[in-house]
């Protein structure tokens, strides 16, 4: 088993904390992984990426090759398709949170971003921050678009909360728990679909 | 087995503390930060007193590790590619003293300048010095590598250079621990007291030792671990893989063999056997490094009547920036799957002053007093106020190097630019700012200088920072007039008090220095959290 995923989002909306996520719960589970990540000045209000390569056999590159990506994992619509060159023309997946993140002046105009969306096989783009706020955790728009994600990832959905346990478990129960019950929001959002 | 799951840069870190560091030495740059930040972190570090403060610069950073190193300890020191500039000298001329105890100096470069100015390739430093260099291809390598580098360089009495790049720095994957740590060096001065005098007399002759120990060093790389030789039967075309390159060379070749000879190297000086083996059995070389063509140079030679030698100085593989799988795949001239192309309309999403940031107010209120001027009289620096140089600001004109807005400005002065003002924040001064204030107050040029002080060093994601509660000591010290330190509070309310202040200073023809003062907002709300989770 081999799964490439590319998580996105702009700095600070916790594209990064759900790599973790994912990488600690893969970890667990006894896979490879190697996963490379934007530090430095571009986090201040910029796009910022990560690459999360797991596998059950030794994995060679941290990036992911064009062509290959098997989920693109985004927080933003626009940010999600600014790496369709990595994204696999016929069986790759995009999950992500429909609601653009304005802070720049030439923004595209969402019509287009949705018919770019309606191009590709294999989507699913969603009010995430409607569905975080429903859960009283409006700041975990990134663990419902994981949660959604999970039914792509091969990880099960308990494996990723075990990991969410042990990232947060500093931070107190409440935490853990508002992020888990976003992760099951997430993903009863895939399951419905 | 310990398995951790560590950046690069934490595994060096982590490397280090196992290997019988006894200090780390250190000026924050993306992408080496998160080595020192680690060991400040770590708790183990505590309880051995491994020390791993914040110097004030590259310089002072690795001569203290030098000192340690002479006092017969274990010690690291860290920095990002342009901070061996400003360690150059201490860099070169421990070549010739060599080490005594284990010293380690990192470079972490940035090829594709992700958060830098330039991509040089440290590597022509380590060779330019004469010393081994150690490049890891694998987060389990750099770990492991410390502890070798440590025994090398105590084995040769030199300082290693260990040379990683963003992608190595910045990429996470397992690494398995030692199952024990070495206990730290006994304090020990060298046994020769002439080793580190550097009189003439003494580095003739170290000099000569060091270039007597080359073939040594030689010898270490073509024995290395690290250095593998893998035959293959196609001899049409041999690959000199270096570092990280190996890793996206087979990562074309996932799941079999690669059908070409390759070299992977990341031992230096550079194994010349088994170059030449390559050399002699195969009809060309395809040369990939993560950095600037060193090998590939050395290989073609001037004149380049040999065998075929391609790679960045070819059209292989493209002259600038950092590999990838693709580039790779590509110069081996694969089919290689492509995806779909960024729809047109995606705009690129620069990174910016956060909202509220106090440096905005600063260069608002910069704005409206030089207004009348006109443009080009403010040089500035490396820091998160560098982005003040894009729109709606274009507040800037200069960033080049630590410290340069001072010395630039004075330049300038001198030239007969009038108003001059250089705009340096709070931790870049003290780092390679304060000599250039001197020379300001020596010459009594009529300049402004503004240090931004947001309490912490902000971009590289809020170190302390040296000049926190001495910037206006420091400015009396060197000999600025007190009735021209000038301190304001950048925040909205205060822009016509504060733009007033700056007209007035701008109007004086000697040295002010204006220091816009309030807390950088990441840091005030990190300062938050940790005493809520300290109350916790």
């Amino acid at each position: 088993m081999k799964i490439d995923i590319i998580l996105c989002g702009v700095g600070g909306m916790g594209a990064l904390s759900s790599a973790a996520i994912i990488s600690q719960a893969a970890l667990d589970m006894g896979m490879y992984m190697k996963q490379s990540e934007t530090h430095g000045m571009s986090q201040r209000g910029g796009d910022v990426q990560s690459h999360l390569r797991l596998s059950d056999q030794p994995i060679a590159s941290d990036l992911i090759p064009q062509g290959q990506c098997d989920i693109i994992l985004s927080v933003e619509p626009m940010e999600a398709l600014r790496y369709l060159p990595f994204l696999n023309k016929e069986s790759g997946w995009i999950i992500s949170n429909e609601n653009p993140f304005v802070n720049i002046p030439n923004y595209p105009d969402m019509d287009l971003i949705l018919a770019e969306f309606k191009k590709i096989k294999n989507h699913i783009l969603f009010d995430a921050d409607k569905i975080a706020k429903e859960n009283n955790n409006a700041k975990g728009t990134n663990m419902v678009v994981l949660g959604a994600a999970s039914k792509y990832l091969g990880i099960d959905l308990d494996k990723l909360e075990n990991a969410v346990k042990e990232s947060f478990g500093k931070k107190g129960e409440d935490i853990v728990n508002a992020n888990i019950n976003a992760l099951r929001a997430g993903r009863a959002v895939a399951d419905s679909i | 087995m310990d398995k951790l799951l560590l950046l690069g840069d934490e595994a060096i870190a982590q490397g280090a503390i196992d290997a019988g560091l006894s200090g780390v030495f250190a000026y924050p740059g993306t992408p080496s930060t998160e080595i020192t930040e680690y060991i400040q972190d770590s708790k183990e570090a505590h309880q051995k007193s491994i020390r791993s403060n914040w110097a004030c610069n590259e310089k002072t950073a690795m001569e203290a590790a030098l000192g340690m190193s002479y006092a017969g300890k274990r010690a690291m020191f860290c920095c990002k590619h342009v901070g061996i500039n400003m360690a150059a000298d201490p860099f070169l001329n421990s070549s010739i003293t060599g080490a005594n105890g284990g010293l380690i100096y990192v470079a972490a470069d940035d090829p594709s300048m992700h958060s830098s100015q330039d991509e040089q390739d440290s590597r022509f430093y380590g060779d330019f010095a004469f010393l081994p260099i150690l490049e890891p291809s694998s987060q389990q390598e750099a770990y492991d590598m410390v502890h070798y580098g440590f025994d090398m360089s105590e084995k040769f009495g030199l300082p290693v250079l260990m040379r990683i790049t963003t992608r190595m720095a910045h990429s996470r994957a397992a690494v398995v621990r030692k199952s024990s740590s070495r206990e730290q060096n006994k304090m020990k001065i060298p046994e020769d007291r002439n080793q580190f005098i550097l009189l003439p007399v003494n580095a003739r002759r170290q000099y000569k030792e060091l270039l007597a120990k080359q073939d040594g060093l030689r010898k270490a790389s073509e024995d290395s671990v690290f250095n593998q030789y893998i035959d293959a039967d196609n001899k049409k075309m041999g690959i000199i893989a270096c570092g990280i390159a190996y890793n996206y060379l087979m990562e074309n070749f996932s799941g079999s063999k690669c059908p070409y000879p390759v070299l992977k190297l990341s031992q230096y000086p550079v194994p010349e056997s088994l170059v030449e083996k390559m050399y002699n059995e195969c009809e060309s070389i395809l040369v990939l490094e993560e950095g600037q063509p060193l090998i590939e140079r050395l290989l073609r030679g001037l004149l380049n009547k040999g065998k075929k030698i391609m790679g960045r100085l070819d059209d292989r593989l493209e002259r600038t920036g950092e590999l990838s799988p693709n580039m790779v795949g590509k110069a081996l001239q694969l089919n290689i799957a492509e995806g779909l192309d960024v729809p047109s309309f995606v705009a690129p999403r620069p990174p910016k002053l956060c909202d509220g940031c106090p440096h905005i107010d600063s260069f608002l209120a910069l704005n409206e007093a030089i207004e009348p001027y006109g443009k080009g009289k403010v040089l500035s620096d490396i820091g998160c106020y560098t982005l003040a140089a894009l729109p709606p600001y274009n507040a800037i004109y200069s960033t080049v190097d630590m410290g340069a807005s001072i010395t630039m400005a004075k330049g300038a002065a001198e030239a007969g630019l009038n108003p001059a003002v250089g705009v340096i924040g709070d931790s870049t001064f003290t780092h390679s700012g304060m000599t250039g204030l001197l020379d300001c107050c020596v010459d009594n040029v009529p300049i402004t200088i503004m240090i931004l002080d947001n309490d912490i060093t902000g971009m590289t994601g809020s170190q302390k920072s040296s000049a926190t509660g001495r910037i206006e000591s420091i400015c009396k010290g060197i000999g600025v007039d007190e009735a021209h330190i000038r301190v304001i509070t950048p925040l909205k309310k205060n822009h016509q008090e504060n733009v007033d202040i700056i007209k007035q200073e701008l109007a004086y023809q000697g040295v002010s220095v204006i220091i816009p003062r309030r807390e950088c907002l990441v840091w005030a709300a990190k300062k938050r959290k940790m005493a809520k989770n300290n109350q916790n």
